[in-house]
C-alpha cells in the first residue's frame, strides 16, 4: 500500500558493490516506505541476490559506494546480527542445514536474541513452544518439523515455509525475501504467499526478490523494480511485472540502452 | 626397590620416594616392582618416536611432580555437584586416592564397584587374574608408573548374566592443592559372561593449577558380555594427563566407548582394544574439543585377531585459538581374521587459523577377505552457515557455538546418559570466546 507519507524504512542510494574483484552492483537506489511491496526482478545474474544478501550482510560482498539508511541508521555500519536485531530479515533461497541442532531450539535461539535485543522479555522453552505452535499454523507446517534438525532432510517446499515461520517469530520491519517462490509446487507457493500476506501490514514492508512473475499472482507488489547488469533500469506498478511475463526482459533492456545513448 | 638410576629430572623426582610400599600381597608386590623396574628403563618417549611425533611432551617432562603421600579433604558439596542422578554406584578418588566417604559403594552379588583393598578380599582370584594384566607396562612408561603406584582402584566386577540397571560411576577428583602431584587413577573393570554394564570415568579438577596424571583402564569383556563406557576428561586448564584404555573382548562380546576430551594442557588417551574371540562388535567414539594452546592426542588401536570382527569408529576434533588435536586411529587386521568389517571416519573442525590438527588412519591388513574403510577430513565453519544464524539475530560467537554443537552431536548424542548429554550440549554451547 502506497502512502507517501509514511516513514521511509529503507533508503539506498547509489549502491554499489563487489565480491572478490568482482564488481556486481553498479549503482542501485532504492526507497521503501512502511506499508509498501517492493518487487525486484531480473534475469539470472542481474545481482539481486547479492543485492539482498548485501543489505543482511553476508561477509562476502563488500559495499564501495553509495549509503544505505535503515531505520535512521548506517546499515553498512552494522553487524549482521544487528541488522536482524534492528527488524531486517532475509528470506533465503537456499536455507542452510543445521544437523544436530533441532529447528526448536534454533527458532528459540534466533527469537530470544531478537527479543533482548529489543529489551523484550526472553522466553524459556515451554512458552515458546506455545508461541511457535500458533506461528506454526500460518505456514500450515506440521508441529513434528519442530524437532526435526534444522532445514535437515526438508523439501524445497518444507524449507521455504520454515523461513516464513521465522519471519513470522522475528517479526520484521522489512523483509527481503530472495527467490521464496523457486522449487515451489502451486500449493507451497499459495501457502507461503499466503503466509507473506499475513505478515505485510502498514507499518512493515516487504521486498520480494524474484525470476518469475509467478509468486506475484499472489503478492500484490506496490512496485516492480527490473533490475539488470547489476543496476536497477525500469521502475514501474504491477502491471510492469505482467508485461515482464509476456514480453521477456530484452524490450526493457532495449529501452535502457536508448535512454541512456540518447542522454 | 630398583638401582636402575631414573634417566631424566622428571622420572626422578616421580620416583623419588619409595613408590607403594609393600601391600602384604605377594603377587601385587611383584606386579608393582615389576612395573617400577620397567619405569625406570622404558624411556621417556619424544618426537623421535613415531607414535609421539606430534604430541611434544617437552612441557610435561620439564617440571616435577611428586608422588601423593596423604588424602587431601574434600567436602561432600564438591562431589555433588559433579555426580550423575541415578547411578547404581559411585566411587570417588581423590588425587587417585580412594575416598570410602564419599563414594557409594556397591557390593551385591552381580554388579559389585568398590576400591581395590575391598576387592582384593571378596575376590582375590579374579583381581590376581586380571589386574595389571591388559595395560603396557612392559613398553608404555605411564602404565609402567602408574602400576608402580598401584595402591587404589576402581574395581567393577560384574557376574555372569548380570546387568547392572544402571550406570557405575567412577568420579577422579583432582584437587590441584599445591605441591604439583603425580596422580595415578586406576580403574578394572571385569564383565561376566552375557553380562551387561555401563561405565562412566569422570575426570574433574577442583582447582586450576599444575598437576599430572597418568591414568590406567583395563576392561575385560567376557563372551557376549556388553560394556559400555564413557569417558570424560575435563582436567584443569594447565594440568597434564597421559593415560590408557585398555580393553580385551571375548567371543561374541561388545564393547561400545565415548571419550570426550574436554581439559588439560597437553592430554592423551591411548586406547587398546583386542578381540580375543571370534564376532566382536567394537564401536568407539571420540571428541576433542579444545582451545588455548591445547593440545589433546587420541591413539586409537583395534586388534581383530579373530574373525567377523565389526568396528565402527567415529573421531571428531574441534581446535580452537592455538589449539592442536592429535589422532591417530591403527586397524590391525591379523590373519586369519577373516570377514572383519571395520569403518573409521575422523573428522575435525578448525576454528582459528592457528589451530592444527593432525590425523593418521593407519590400517594393517593381514586377511583377505575383510571390509576396511577409513576416511578423514578438516574443515572450517561454513561462512554460509555461520551467515544464516547472524541474519537471525544470533550473535558471532553464538552462532559459531552452534554450529559446533552441530559438528559435535553426532558424537554427544551418543552417550549413554541423558545427563552427560545434556551438559555436553552445554559445554560446547556457553563456550566464550578465546583469546586469539
Amino acid at each position: 500500500m502506497i502512502r507517501a507519507d509514511s516513514p521511509v524504512l529503507l533508503d539506498v542510494r547509489g549502491l554499489e558493490a563487489s565480491i572478490g574483484d568482482a564488481k556486481i552492483l553498479k549503482g542501485i537506489s532504492l526507497c521503501v516506505r512502511a506499508g509498501e511491496v517492493h518487487a525486484i526482478m531480473g534475469p539470472n545474474g542481474s545481482g539481486k541476490s547479492t543485492f539482498a544478501k548485501l543489505l543482511a550482510g553476508h561477509p562476502a560482498y563488500t559495499a564501495i559506494a553509495g549509503t544505505v539508511t535503515f531505520r535512521g541508521n548506517d546499515l553498512l555500519e552494522m553487524a549482521t546480527e544487528a541488522r536482524a536485531q534492528a527488524g531486517l530479515f532475509l528470506g533465503f533461497q537456499y536455507p542452510v542445514e543445521i544437523p544436530g541442532v533441532s529447528n526448536a531450539q534454533f527458532l528459540r535461539l534466533a527469537y530470544n536474541s531478537i527479543q533482548s535485543a529489543r529489551g523484550r522479555e526472553e522466553l524459556d522453552p515451554l512458552e515458546f513452544d506455545d508461541l511457535v505452535r500458533e506461528k506454526i499454523k500460518v505456514v500450515e507446517m506440521d508441529p513434528s518439523f519442530l524437532d526435526r534438525n534444522v532445514n535437515e532432510g526438508f523439501s524445497g517446499g518444507e524449507k521455504k515455509r520454515n523461513e516464513i515461520l521465522q519471519m513470522a517469530l522475528l517479526e520484521p520491519v522489512v523483509a527481503l525475501l530472495d527467490e521464496t517462490d523457486s522449487g515451489l509446487d502451486i500449493d507451497a507457493l499459495r501457502v507461503v504467499a499466503n503466509g507473506v500476506n499475513g505478515l505485510a501490514s502498514p507499518d512493515n514492508a516487504i521486498i520480494l526478490v524474484t525470476h518469475y512473475q509467478r509468486l506475484l499472482n499472489y503478492i500484490t507488489p506496490d512496485y516492480v523494480h527490473v533490475m539488470q547488469d547489476g543496476q536497477i533500469i525500469k521502475t514501474g506498478g504491477r502491471e510492469l511485472a505482467l508485461e515482464l511475463e509476456s514480453r521477456g526482459y530484452d524490450w526493457v533492456r532495449a529501452e535502457f540502452e536508448r535512454a541512456r545513448a540518447a542522454a | 626397590m630398583s638401582t636402575v638410576a631414573a634417566q631424566s629430572p622428571f622420572m626422578k623426582t616421580l620416583l623419588g620416594g619409595e613408590p607403594a610400599g609393600a601391600s602384604g600381597t605377594a603377587w601385587l608386590d611383584r606386579l608393582r616392582a615389576g612395573a617400577l623396574e620397567r619405569a625406570n628403563s622404558v624411556p621417556l618417549p619424544t618426537t623421535r618416536d613415531e607414535a609421539w611425533r606430534f604430541t611434544d611432551l617437552a612441557p610435561l617432562t620439564r617440571l616435577s611432580f611428586q608422588p601423593v603421600v596423604e588424602a587431601a579433604d574434600v567436602a561432600q558439596d564438591d562431589v555433588r555437584d559433579r555426580c550423575f542422578p541415578d547411578s547404581h554406584a559411585r566411587l570417588v578418588f581423590v588425587d587417585g586416592v580412594w575416598s570410602s566417604e564419599l563414594s557409594q559403594v556397591s557390593a551385591g552379588d552381580g554388579v559389585a564397584a568398590m576400591n581395590l583393598r575391598e576387592a582384593m578380599a571378596k575376590y582375590p582370584a579374579l583381581v590376581e587374574q586380571h589386574l595389571g594384566k591388559l595395560a603396557r607396562s612392559d613398553s608404555n612408561v605411564f602404565d609402567a608408573l602408574n602400576t608402580a603406584y598401584l595402591r587404589h582402584a576402581a574395581v567393577i566386577v560384574v557376574a555372569d548374566e548380570c546387568s547392572a540397571p544402571r550406570p557405575v560411576h567412577v568420579l577422579q577428583l583432582a584437587t590441584g592443592r599445591p605441591g604439583a602431584h603425580a596422580l595415578y587413577p586406576r580403574v578394572l573393570v571385569v564383565a561376566g559372561s552375557r553380562s551387561r554394564c555401563t561405565v562412566i570415568e569422570d575426570f574433574v579438577a577442583l582447582a586450576e593449577s599444575v598437576y599430572f596424571s597418568a591414568p590406567v583402564t583395563e576392561i575385560v569383556v567376557g563372551p557376549q558380555a556388553a560394556v559400555s563406557h564413557v569417558r570424560l576428561q575435563r582436567e584443569a586448564p594447565d594440568a597434564f594427563q597421559i593415560g590408557s584404555c585398555n580393553v580385551s573382548q571375548d567371543r561374541a562380546s561388545s564393547y561400545q566407548s565415548i571419550h570426550v576430551a574436554l581439559g588439560a594442557r597437553i592430554s592423551r588417551l591411548e586406547l587398546n582394544v583386542t578381540h580375543t574371540g571370534v564376532g566382536c562388535e567394537t564401536r568407539i567414539d571420540g571428541l576433542a574439543l579444545i582451545g588455548r594452546r591445547q593440545l589433546a592426542d587420541t591413539h586409537s588401536f583395534v586388534d581383530h585377531a579373530h574373525p567377523e570382527g565389526k568396528l565402527r569408529q567415529v573421531h571428531k576434533c574441534v581446535a580452537g585459538a592455538g589449539a592442536h588435536a592429535v589422532f591417530n586411529g591403527k586397524i590391525l587386521v591379523r590373519e586369519g581374521a577373516q570377514r572383519t568389517d571395520a569403518g573409521q571416519s575422523c573428522r575435525g573442525l578448525l576454528l582459528s587459523d592457528r589451530a592444527h590438527i593432525d590425523v593418521k588412519p593407519q590400517l594393517e591388513i593381514f586377511a583377505d577377505d575383510v571390509k576396511c574403510a577409513h576416511g578423514a577430513a578438516i574443515g572450517q565453519l561454513d561462512p554460509d552457515e555461520l551467515f544464516y544464524l547472524q541474519s537471525r539475530g544470533l550473535a558471532h560467537e553464538r552462532a559459531r557455538n552452534l554450529l559446533t554443537y552441530a559438528f559435535a552431536a553426532e558424537v554427544i548424542e551418543r552417550v549413554p546418559v541423558a545427563a552427560i548429554r545434556t551438559r555436553l550440549a552445554h559445554t560446547v554451547l556457553e563456550r566464550t570466546q578465546e583469546p586469539a
